[in-house]
């Protein structure tokens, strides 16, 4: 498998989909902390 | 007294501009340029030119912006980075932050310099500095990209259902 840092368009396209991971965990942690 | 924030939020945003700026550079421009100047011999140019200065900035930058971030969070520094309730969406912004910092001065900055010549490296030894500093470069464009989603966005609360 490529690595998808080695083109550009990887590395964009891996960064938006960890931003969407990530909104989700900060969401759970903030209705966690409100609870 | 309410300027000390305001002017290291200022600051944050100054030098943040000038980090990523110089991040989304290399990696947009300069690597491809590089490419195609090795192609007619004429990559000396920006090896010996262009990238020790578009670095220097780079790693000097990267710190300011550091620094007046965590002078920004002020009291709520340890809260932040243990994504403590409201200042979790801060906290991880900051943690991509921090990790971006690491990459930049204990990956990038020495291996850069043996790519580049100013401290003495074996063309072995260049060949794998080069790959090293080439993707913490760009895993710290990937992170860039969630790290300004939390930065712009942790003020929109509503969002996060808060």
């Amino acid at each position: 498998m490529k690595n998808p840092l080695d083109s550009l368009w990887g590395t964009v396209i891996s960064g938006l989909v960890l931003t969407i991971a990530l909104y989700f965990i900060a969401q759970k942690l903030v209705v966690q902390a409100l609870a | 007294m309410d300027y000390l924030p305001a002017i290291m939020r200022w600051l944050h945003l100054m030098a943040g501009v000038m980090w990523i700026g110089l991040l989304y550079y290399f990696n947009f421009v300069q690597v491809a340029a590089l490419k195609a100047a090795a192609a007619d011999n004429t990559a000396a140019g920006i090896t010996r030119h262009v990238a020790p200065r578009a670095l220097f900035y780079f790693r000097w930058a990267a710190l300011v912006t550091w620094l007046a971030g965590a002078a920004l969070l002020g009291g709520n520094f340890v809260e932040a980075f243990t994504l403590h309730a409201n200042f979790a969406v801060i906290g991880i912004g900051a943690w991509l932050g921090t990790i971006m910092l690491f990459n930049v001065w204990v990956l990038i900055w020495p291996n850069q310099k043996k790519i580049l010549g100013i401290k003495p490296a074996t063309d072995e030894e260049k060949v794998k500095a080069r790959r090293i500093a080439f993707l913490a470069s760009r895993t710290n464009t990937m992170l860039s990209i969630p790290m300004l989603f939390f930065m712009a966005a942790g003020a929109h609360s509503a969002i996060y259902g808060f």
